[in-house]
C-alpha cells in the first residue's frame, strides 16, 4: 500500500450497514467523524474524543471500535456496523432494542447506539451473561442520563427470553 | 480536539513497517490498537509526521510457547491474550491483571505490545513483565535484538525502543510449578489507570513484589522469605523509596500507603496461591 | 358503531417512550447532525493557558494566511461588533464573547478562527501567537473575598459584588435560648453533569433582513434571548432561535452556549456565510460552565430534644469570572426554603455573591440545592451527634408537620402538598431500615467501617421568575416587579383528526413527547399514538415567553399544565361543533375511545376525526362566531407565584416535593474506598405522570449524586490552572460505581397545578451526596467531609499516623492540590565545578543542554529567551521559553527563574542550583517548583510529576555529557553531544 500523503484526501470504501458506501478522507480523519459528516449517518455520536466515553462505538468487521480513537483510512474495505442495522428493514425494534424501550434503558439516546453495539458483539459470545459480566462491558461506557439501571434490567430481561 | 496531520502508511510487514521507520526519522510513529495514541494524537499531544499501521501485519498476530517464555506478537490484541485457553495456567499473573486493564472495549482492540511500549507508569502489562522478568523483541532494518524488561523500561512513557525499531514481540515467562502469583490494583473507577497497582510472585524461598504507578516506571523488589513483621519493615522501607507523587486522585502518602497495605495482600494471596 | 365504553387513562401508566424508536436505531439528528448549507465555514476556538493576565498582544496573521482559513477574529472585534452581556446586577462585569483586554480564566476564549473545516480550524488556532503578562489570580472563594485578594474586575472594586442580608422570624431570640448551638462549615465543590454531547451552534446572518437564524442545542430559559440579542445589537424579533428535538443531554449546562451563540454570529457575520462549532470535551470540562462552588457556615439553634428552632445562613457562592445571566441563580433559587424539610420559623441569612478566576458558574441540575442541603443535612446529622440522639430521631422531630399543608416556610415558599412523617415511615419500613441497622451492626462487629446516612430534604419545581429579584433591596425591585413563569403548548387537529402538539419545553432527553401524547390522549379521547409531539423549538414560529426551556424540573408542574390547558380549548370547541350534531349542550359532551359523544347517551356520537373535520371541511357551518380551523395554544402562569414581599419572603418554586433518602456504606480501610451497601429512596412528587418516566429521572439524578458525593470535581491548581480537562480525570461514574437505588413513591397530588404533579428530576441531585456524607461521617466520625470523598481522601481519615521511613526522619506531608510541581534532588558531574558554573551560565552551552533548545539568545544580561521543543516520551510540544538568572553567587548559586509559552500551555516556575566541589566532582543539587496551566495541565494530570522529573533528569544527563564528552545515556534518541574540548574551545572562540 502507498503512503498516503496528510495533504490529500483519498477514497475511503466499506461496507456499511450492509450497503457499499465511500467518501474522502485525509489521513488524519477520524472515522466518527467519517461517517458523520463524510457519509452522513447518525449514529456515531461524539462524545469525548478520547476514548472514554463509548458514545461512538461501532463494530468494525465485528470487532468494538471507538470511532473517535480510530482513523478513517484505517477502515478502508472493512465491514461498518452501527446501531442503524439492528432493527428490521421496516424499522420494526430488534429484540435488544424492544428490551431497552421496555425498561426505559434509555434517556437522552446518545450513548444508546454505542452501548447496543458493544452489547451486539458481546452477546454474541456470551449469551447469558451474569448481571456481574454485563456490568464489566458496559463500564465501558458513560451514560449520564439514566444510572445505567434501565440498561441492565433490559439486557438480563432480553437474554432470559432469548434462552427460555 | 482533532489531531495534525500525518501521512498514513498501512504496513503488512515488519520489513516494510521497519524501512519506513528508518527513512521517516524522529516524527514517525507506529499505530497498533491506537488505544493510548489517538487521544494523544487528538489533544495535539503528539504530533507525528507518519503514522505507520502495524496492525494488519499478518504474521505478528500470534501467541506461542517457546522455551519457557509465552511469546506474543505486536498485532496480538488484548482481548486475544485474555481469551487464550492457557492463558491461566501459563501465566497465571496477566490472567489477573487484563480483566482491570482498561474495559473490554479497550482490549478488543488495544495490543499488548502496544500497552509496553506506551510506558504508562501505572499500567498492568508493563508492570507484569517487570515483575515476572519478560523481555521485548524490536526490530529494525538493520536487524533485531532482544531487550530485558529492566533494560526496556526507562521511564515516564520512555522506552529503549531507538526511533527506527519497532517492538515485534512481547515474551513472559511461563509460570512455574510451586510459585504463586497475584495482582491487585486500586483504582478510583472501574477501568481506571490504577493509582497503584501490584504483582506478586512467591516461592519457596522468595518473595517478588512489581508496583506500578508510584515511581516513573514499574520497580520490582525481591527478598528472602520473611516474617510478618519484617515484611513490613520492608514494605514500607520500599513505600518510602518509591516516594510516590501527588496528583489530583491520590497523593503520595497514600501512594505509600497502598503500597504497604496492599502490597502486602497481594504478597499474602501470591503465598496462598502457591499451595 | 363503537360506543364510549369506560374510558382508558393514560397518564399515571408507564407507557414505553414514544421517543424510542428512533433513539435505539441511532436515527435521530441530534445537533451536529442538522443540516448545514454547502460552504459552511468551522469555528475553532483559542482558550487561555492563564487563569489571570492582561492580553499584550494576539497575532493572528500566521493563522490568517494559513490555507484554508476565512477569517480570525478577536476580542476587540467581538467588542466593536457587539455590546457587552447584560447581567442581573447592576455591576461593571463586562464579559464579551471573546476576552477584551484581559483574560480572567483557563479556557476563556481568546481568539476564534473560521476555516474550511474544523481540522484546519485546529491548526490555525495553534498558529495564533497571543503574549500575556500574567497577573495573580484569585482562586480560592475564601481568600478572593480579603481585602488584598487580587480583584477578577477592577472596576466593580472587589471580588465580592453582592451582599445580602436577611431575616426571618425571631432568630435572635431563638439563639439566645438556645441549649446548644451547632454548627457546621462546607465547602460544596464545583461539579458538573457533564452531558455526554457538547454545545453544538450553527449561527448564520442573513445579510437581509439583518436576521441572525441561529440552530443550536441551547436549552433556555430564553431570559437570555433578550441578553443575546442585545449584545448582537439587534431586536428581539431578529435573532431566530431554533433546537431540535433530540439534545444528548442538558442538565442545565446548555444554557450557557449563550455566548458561543453570539460568537458564531459575529463571525458569520465577519465571512458572510454559516459558522459552524462544536464544542469538544476539553472544551467542555474547562470552560462551559460549572455549579458553583460554596462555602456555607450553618448555625443550627437546638433544644436539648434535638428540636431546632432557628438557622443562621452565611453562603459565599463562588461564579468564577463572570456572572452571566441568569447568575447568581443557584443562590436564590432555594430562598423560600432554605429551612429545608423542617418546620423553623427562625432564620437569618447572608448572602454573598463572589468571583475568582475560574470558569463562570451557572444551572446545573440541582441548581443550588445540592449545596444547601449539604449545609442543611450536615448540621442535622451533627445536632444529633452532639447531643446524643440518633440522627434520624432529630429528623422527624423537626419534619414539617402533617395536616399543616399548604404550609408558608420561613422563607417564603408555599409548601403545596405533602405528608413528611408518613412519607419517612413508609420509607423506613418498606425500605427495611431494621435490616439495614443489623447489616451495620453485625459489619462493626466483624471490625468494618459501616455508617448509615439520612437525608430528608424538599424538591422544588417550575421556578419563579422572580426569585432572582431578591438581589435587590425591596424598594429597588418595586420599581420592576417580577414574579410567575409562563408555560406554552399548542394543540392542532388537522382536517383528517389527526394530533399534533408543540410546547415550549425543549426537551433534554427526559420524555416530555411520551407524557404530553398521555394527557393529550386521556383529554380528547384518544390513543397516545394518535398524537405526534413534535418538540423542535423555533422563537419565530412558536409561542414562547421568558420561561421557556427546560431546567428547574418546570416540565411536569408547568409545560404539562400549559399543554392540558390547550386540550381543554379544543374540547370547548369540538364540544360546541359536536353539540350542533348531537343536539345536546356542549357540556354534555365527552371524549372517549376516538368518540365525541353524548355523556348522558353514549349512543348518541360522532367519530373525534368527524368533529374536528368539521372545522376545517365545512367552516361556514361552524356555531355563530367560532372561528375556523382547529390550533388551541394553552399559556399559564400559576398565581402562587408572586414577587417577593416587603418582608423579602418568595415563593421560589410553584411546586415542592419531598424526598427521604438513607443508606448504608462500608469504608475498606486499606484503600479508603467508600461502597454503598444499600441506598433507599423515598419520593412524594404529587401525581406520577408516568411511572417508568419517574423512575429513570430518579435513578439518573442518583447517579449523578453519586458522582457528586464520590467522584466528580473540577480541581484548580492555587495558580487557576485546570486539572480535569479529561474523562479520565473529570471521573464520570460508570456502571460499577452506581447501585441500584430502591424507590419507593407516595403521591400527594398538588393543589397547584391541575394534574397534581411536581417534580421528580432534582431530587437526588439534592440528596444523595450528603446522604452518603453522612453515612461516612457515621462509619468514621469525622464530621468535617468535604466532596467528593474519593478513596484517598477517606484513607486520611481511617488510615492515622504514617509508619515513619527507615531513616526515622519525619516528613513533610505535601498537598495535592498545591498545584505547582515540585522536585529536589543532586546530581554528581565529573567535572570542576567553574567548567558546570561556565556551562550553566554560558548561553551557547546551555542551548545545547537544555532539552529540545533550538536556539537561545541572551536578552540582556543573564536573561534569556529560548525556543524549545519538550515532552516526555512521544508527547513533544513546541514552547517559546524565558529564563532569567538571578541571586548570582559566582561559581555557587543561582536563582533560575522563567516561562514557557505554546499551543499546549504555558508553565512559570523558579528553580535554585547550588554547586559545590567533591573529589573533583561537581555536586549539583537543584530544587525546584513549577507551575503549569493549558492543556497539558488539564489533560495530562497524572503524568506531570513524572515528566518534570524525567525532564530534569535529563538536563542533568545532558549537562555531565555535555561537560564530559559522553553520550547522553539517558536520550533514547541518540544525540551525540559535543565534547568538553569541543565545549571549551567553543568558548574559547575556538572554531571546531
Amino acid at each position: 500500500m502507498p503512503q498516503l500523503s496528510k495533504d490529500a484526501r483519498h477514497p475511503v470504501s466499506c461496507t456499511l450497514n450492509g450497503k457499499e458506501v465511500s467518501g474522502y478522507a485525509e489521513p488524519r480523519m477520524l472515522l466518527s467523524d467519517f461517517l458523520t459528516h463524510e457519509i452522513g449517518i447518525t449514529s456515531c455520536h461524539v462524545g469525548c474524543e478520547h476514548g472514554v466515553c463509548g458514545a461512538c462505538t461501532v463494530l468494525v468487521d465485528g470487532n468494538i471500535t471507538r470511532a473517535c480513537l480510530t482513523f478513517a483510512v484505517q477502515i478502508d474495505g472493512c465491514q461498518i456496523d452501527t446501531s442503524e442495522c439492528l432493527a428490521n428493514a421496516d424499522g420494526e425494534l430488534s429484540d435488544l432494542q424492544k428490551a431497552f424501550k421496555k425498561h426505559h434503558g434509555l434517556q437522552c439516546g446518545y450513548c444508546t447506539p454505542g452501548i447496543l453495539m458493544s452489547l451486539t458483539a458481546y452477546l454474541k459470545e456470551n449469551q447469558d451473561p451474569s448481571e456481574q459480566e454485563l456490568r464489566e462491558i458496559l463500564s465501558g461506557h458513560l451514560c449520564r442520563c439514566t444510572g445505567y439501571v434501565g440498561m441492565v434490567r433490559a439486557v438480563l430481561d432480553y437474554c432470559k427470553n432469548k434462552t427460555t | 480536539m482533532k489531531p495534525k496531520g500525518f501521512d498514513y502508511l498501512k504496513a503488512t510487514s515488519v520489513g516494510e513497517a521497519t524501512e519506513a521507520l528508518a527513512r521517516g526519522g524522529e516524527d514517525v510513529r507506529l499505530i497498533a490498537g491506537g488505544m493510548s495514541l489517538v487521544p494523544m494524537l487528538n489533544f495535539r499531544l503528539v504530533e507525528p509526521s507518519i503514522l505507520i499501521d502495524i496492525s494488519k501485519i499478518a504474521d505478528r498476530k500470534y501467541i506461542r510457547e517457546e522455551r519457557g517464555m509465552v511469546e506474543i506478537g505486536s498485532a496480538t490484541r488484548q482481548c486475544e491474550l485474555e481469551n487464550w485457553d492457557e492463558v491461566s495456567e501459563k501465566l497465571p499473573l496477566l490472567a489477573e491483571a487484563l480483566p482491570v486493564l482498561g474495559h473490554y472495549q479497550t482490549r478488543a482492540r488495544g495490543t499488548v505490545c502496544g500497552s509496553l511500549v506506551h510506558a504508562d507508569p501505572s499500567s498492568e502489562l508493563p508492570l507484569c513483565l517487570a515483575t515476572l522478568g519478560g523481555e521485548v523483541v524490536l526490530s529494525s532494518s538493520k536487524g533485531s535484538r532482544t531487550l530485558k524488561a529492566s533494560d526496556f523500561q526507562t521511564g515516564m512513557l520512555s522506552v529503549a525502543k531507538r526511533a527506527d525499531e519497532m517492538v515485534t514481540a512481547v515474551r513472559y515467562p511461563v509460570a512455574e510449578r510451586g510459585v504463586g502469583y497475584a495482582f491487585k490494583e486500586m483504582s478510583q473507577r472501574h477501568g481506571d489507570y490504577a493509582i497503584v497497582a501490584l504483582a506478586a510472585v512467591a516461592s519457596e524461598n522468595k518473595i517478588k513484589l512489581g508496583v506500578g504507578g508510584v515511581a516513573d516506571k514499574p520497580t520490582v523488589r525481591e527478598w528472602e522469605n520473611l516474617d510478618d513483621n519484617a515484611l513490613d519493615e520492608a514494605l514500607n522501607t520500599f513505600a518510602w523509596e518509591l516516594g510516590g507523587y501527588d496528583d489530583i486522585h491520590a497523593s503520595a502518602r497514600y501512594r505509600r500507603e497502598l503500597v504497604r497495605r496492599l502490597g502486602k495482600k497481594t504478597i499474602e494471596e501470591a503465598r496462598k496461591c502457591r499451595s | 358503531m363503537a360506543t364510549a365504553k369506560e374510558k382508558i387513562k393514560y397518564v399515571g401508566s408507564p407507557l414505553e417512550r414514544v421517543e424510542d424508536n428512533i433513539l435505539l436505531q441511532g436515527k435521530a439528528q441530534y445537533s451536529d447532525h442538522l443540516p448545514t448549507r454547502a460552504g459552511t465555514a468551522h469555528a475553532a476556538i483559542l482558550r487561555s493557558p492563564h487563569a489571570h493576565a492582561k492580553i499584550n498582544s494576539i497575532s493572528i496573521n500566521k493563522a490568517k494566511s494559513h490555507p484554508g482559513v476565512l477569517d480570525v477574529l478577536t476580542g476587540d472585534d467581538v467588542k466593536e461588533m457587539s455590546e457587552a452581556f447584560l447581567i442581573v446586577l447592576r455591576a461593571p462585569i463586562n464579559q464579551w464573547a471573546l476576552a477584551v483586554e484581559r483574560v480572567r480564566y483557563v479556557g476563556e476564549p481568546v481568539a476564534i478562527v473560521i476555516a474550511r473545516d474544523r481540522y484546519i480550524a485546529e491548526d490555525a488556532v495553534g498558529l495564533i501567537e497571543a503574549d500575556y503578562s500574567p497577573l495573580p489570580p484569585a482562586i480560592d472563594q475564601e481568600e478572593a473575598t480579603k481585602d488584598d485578594a487580587p480583584v477578577v474586575h477592577e472596576a466593580a472594586g472587589s471580588n465580592v459584588v453582592s451582599t445580602r442580608e436577611f431575616s426571618y422570624g425571631e432568630p435572635e431570640k431563638a439563639f439566645a435560648e438556645a441549649d446548644k448551638i451547632v454548627n457546621v462549615k462546607i465547602r460544596y465543590p464545583r461539579n458538573s453533569q457533564t452531558p455526554l454531547e457538547g454545545f453544538v451552534v450553527n449561527a448564520e446572518y442573513i445579510a437581509g433582513e439583518d436576521l441572525y437564524d441561529v440552530a443550536s442545542n441551547y436549552q433556555g430559559p430564553f431570559t437570555s434571548h433578550p441578553v443575546m440579542s442585545m449584545a448582537l445589537r439587534v431586536k428581539n424579533s431578529q435573532l431566530r432561535m431554533r433546537t431540535p428535538q433530540w439534545s444528548g443531554g442538558g442538565f442545565g449546562i446548555k444554557v450557557q452556549i449563550f455566548p458561543y451563540v453570539v460568537l458564531m454570529c459575529l463571525a458569520s457575520k465577519r465571512v458572510g456565510r454559516p459558522v459552524k462549532w462544536v464544542e469538544d470535551k476539553l472544551e467542555h470540562l474547562a470552560a462551559a460552565a460549572a455549579a458553583p462552588n460554596r462555602v456555607i457556615e450553618l448555625e443550627a439553634a437546638c433544644k436539648s430534644d434535638g428540636t431546632v428552632t432557628a438557622f443562621k445562613f452565611d453562603q459565599l457562592d463562588d461564579y468564577g469570572a463572570f456572572l452571566r445571566a441568569p447568575m447568581p441563580g443557584p443562590l436564590y433559587r432555594m430562598h423560600g426554603i432554605l429551612t429545608g424539610a423542617y418546620d423553623i420559623k427562625n432564620l437569618t441569612v447572608r448572602n454573598r455573591v463572589v468571583l475568582t478566576n475560574k470558569c463562570p458558574s451557572a444551572m446545573v441540575r440541582g441548581f443550588g440545592g445540592p449545596q444547601m442541603y449539604y449545609g442543611i443535612e450536615r448540621v442535622m446529622h451533627k445536632v444529633a451527634v452532639e447531643l446524643g440522639l440518633d440522627p434520624l430521631e432529630v429528623l422527624k422531630k423537626n419534619l414539617v408537620p402533617a395536616g399543616v399543608f399548604p404550609y408558608r416556610a420561613a422563607a417564603g415558599a408555599l409548601l403545596d402538598s405533602g405528608d413528611y412523617p408518613k412519607a419517612v415511615e413508609l420509607g423506613v419500613e418498606k425500605g427495611h431500615l431494621a435490616d439495614l441497622k443489623k447489616r451495620r451492626d453485625q459489619a462493626r462487629a466483624e471490625g468494618k467501617l459501616y455508617g448509615i446516612g439520612y437525608a430528608a430534604i424538599v424538591e422544588p419545581a417550575q421556578s419563579n421568575m422572580g426569585y432572582l429579584s431578591n438581589i435587590l433591596p425591596h424598594e429597588e425591585r418595586q420599581r420592576n416587579p417580577k414574579g410567575g413563569a409562563a408555560a406554552n403548548a399548542t394543540i392542532t387537529v388537522d382536517p383528517l383528526g389527526t394530533v399534533s402538539v408543540t410546547a415550549d419545553s425543549i426537551p433534554q432527553g427526559q420524555g416530555h413527547q411520551t407524557i404530553l401524547s398521555q394527557i393529550v390522549a386521556d383529554e380528547l379521547g384518544l390513543t397516545p399514538e394518535n398524537i405526534k409531539v413534535n418538540l423542535d423549538f423555533d422563537t419565530a414560529k412558536d409561542a414562547w415567553s421568558i420561561a421557556t426551556g427546560n431546567y428547574s424540573s418546570r416540565f411536569s408542574s408547568a409545560t404539562t399544565v400549559a399543554c392540558y390547558k390547550a386540550a381543554q380549548k379544543i374540547k370547548d370547541k369540538l364540544a360546541r361543533i359536536a353539540s350542533q350534531t348531537l343536539n345536546v349542550p356542549p357540556k354534555q359532551i365527552g371524549f372517549a375511545n376516538g368518540m365525541v359523544f353524548d355523556t348522558a347517551n353514549s349512543e348518541n356520537s360522532i367519530k373525534f376525526y368527524r368533529a374536528a373535520g368539521a372545522a376545517h371541511w365545512t367552516p361556514g357551518a361552524l356555531p355563530e362566531g367560532m372561528e375556523p380551523c382547529v390550533r388551541e395554544t394553552g399559556s399559564w402562569s400559576p398565581p402562587e407565584l408572586e414577587s417577593p414581599n416587603e418582608q423579602d419572603q418568595i415563593n421560589t418554586s410553584l411546586t415542592y416535593g419531598f424526598v427521604f433518602d438513607y443508606c448504608g456504606v462500608e469504608i475498606d480501610r486499606d484503600t479508603g474506598a467508600v461502597k454503598i451497601d444499600k441506598y433507599v429512596t423515598t419520593h412524594d412528587s404529587g401525581t406520577i405522570l408516568n411511572p417508568l418516566i419517574a423512575d429513570g429521572q430518579v435513578f439518573g439524578a442518583f447517579a449523578w449524586g453519586v458522582g457528586c458525593a464520590l467522584y466528580e470535581e473540577f480541581v484548580y491548581g492555587e495558580d487557576g490552572s485546570f486539572k480535569t480537562g479529561t474523562f479520565a480525570d473529570y471521573l464520570v461514574p460508570t456502571i460499577h460505581e452506581v447501585p441500584e437505588p430502591k424507590i419507593i413513591h407516595m403521591e400527594s397530588p398538588s393543589m397547584v397545578t391541575p394534574l397534581g404533579a411536581k417534580g421528580i428530576a432534582e431530587g437526588n441531585c439534592m440528596s444523595t451526596p450528603v446522604c452518603i456524607a453522612n453515612a461516612v461521617a457515621d462509619a468514621t466520625g469525622e464530621q468535617d467531609l468535604t466532596l467528593p470523598l474519593i478513596a484517598s481522601k477517606v484513607a486520611r481519615i481511617v488510615h492515622g499516623e504514617e509508619p515513619p521511613p527507615p531513616s526515622g526522619d519525619k516528613v513533610e506531608e505535601s498537598h495535592a492540590t498545591d498545584g505547582r510541581l515540585r522536585g529536589d534532588g543532586e546530581t554528581a558531574v565529573p567535572a570542576p565545578s567553574d567548567l558546570v558554573w561556565e556551562t550553566l551560565l554560558n548561553p551557547e552551552a546551555l542551548a545545547a543542554v537544555i532539552p529540545g533548545c533550538h536556539k537561545l539568545d541572551e536578552v540582556e544580561k543573564n536573561s534569556y529567551q529560548a525556543e524549545v521543543s519538550l515532552g516526555v516520551g512521544p508527547v513533544r510540544g513546541k514552547f517559546r521559553a524565558k529564563v532569567a538568572l538571578s541571586d548570582i553567587i559566582e561559581g555557587k548559586s543561582t536563582t533560575l527563574s522563567g516561562g514557557l509559552e505554546g499551543p499546549l500551555g504555558t508553565s512559570s516556575g523558579v528553580g535554585h542550583v547550588v554547586l559545590s566541589e567533591e573529589d573533583g566532582k561537581t555536586i549539583v543539587t537543584y530544587d525546584y517548583a513549577i507551575k503549569l496551566s493549558g492543556t497539558v495541565a488539564s489533560v495530562g494530570g497524572r503524568m506531570l510529576e513524572g515528566a518534570a522529573k524525567a525532564l530534569v533528569k535529563q538536563f542533568f544527563n545532558r549537562l555531565t555529557a555535555q561537560i564530559t564528552g559522553q553520550k547522553d545515556s539517558g536520550s533514547s534518541s541518540g544525540v551525540t553531544t559535543n565534547g568538553l574540548w569541543a565545549f571549551i574551545k567553543r568558548i574559547l572562540g575556538f572554531k571546531s
